[in-house]
């Protein structure tokens, strides 16, 4: 797995199919372009724009970001009907044009 | 092109139109995070005739020592959520982001968002056309946004 991107998707309850949650922390400064360094100039803006979720290959969630998520972003989101074993990838891309990605097996909880 | 692969591509064609659209737009909307006001920010959304549900919950802390880190939960029982919006009116650009799910997608969502002053944190939610809300206030005593 990518190092700028720790996963955990967890299938709750017993049985295949109910509930997984996905909970995804990435490494990531999310600069909005309006704070200053010590010497008084404007550190560019630097933030995700864009974070695509998949499951086994098919899309089930986007989310698009300004400068108001923290830094370091954190998310978490749910999925039905995941099977143990099912593969959930998170994608990132920012404003520089930098991606991320990171994958995690479904596990039980 | 012979006629049986082009009635075949056709058929393709319309059975796509055919899905219900829940589509992902995969390219950043520039106007609405770079609008400065709530109403602009939303009218960038497409967002209008909001109806206030309390069918949306948004989970926040009421003070927060530290805007830059504020984590919302924001879950819907709307039936058929496609996305959730989150603004902070009083933050320097109101949207924070949004949220768009798929089928197999929940409508929930938990983040860590920044605050530069007390404000309230609104949800908005879309369903088909129409467009639910609920907002919850934040009293921030440390600024959060650089």
């Amino acid at each position: 797995m990518d190092e700028n991107m720790r996963m955990r998707a967890q299938l709750k309850g017993d049985v295949d199919g109910g509930l997984t949650e996905v909970k995804v922390l990435m490494t990531h400064p999310m600069e909005t372009g309006r704070r200053k360094n010590d010497v008084g100039d404007f550190i560019p803006a630097n933030f995700i724009q864009l974070v695509s979720a998949t499951i086994n290959g098919k899309q089930v969630l986007e989310a698009q970001w300004g400068t108001g998520i923290s830094k370091n972003p954190y998310l978490t989101f749910h999925l039905r009907g995941a099977k143990l074993g099912d593969i959930v990838q998170v994608s990132w891309s920012d404003n520089q044009g930098k991606k991320g990605v990171g994958e995690i097996v479904v596990s039980k909880a | 092109m012979q006629r049986r692969k082009f009635i075949k591509a056709l058929f393709a064609v319309s059975a796509m139109a055919l899905v219900p659209i829940k589509a992902f737009a995969a390219m950043w909307n520039t106007p609405a995070f770079q609008a400065i006001k709530l109403q602009e920010a939303m009218a960038a959304l497409q967002i209008s005739n909001v109806t206030l549900s309390n069918d949306i919950q948004i989970i926040a802390p009421d003070k927060a020592e530290n805007g830059a880190v504020v984590q919302v939960e924001v879950s819907s029982r709307i039936p058929n959520t496609e996305s959730i919006a989150i603004f902070v009116e009083n933050n320097p650009t109101a949207l924070i982001a949004n949220f768009l799910f798929g089928d197999g997608a929940d409508g929930f969502v938990v983040t860590r968002i920044k605050m530069a002053e007390t404000s309230d944190v609104l949800a908005v939610i879309k369903s088909g056309n129409r467009y639910f809300s609920a907002k919850k206030r934040v009293e921030v005593l440390e600024n959060g946004c650089g």
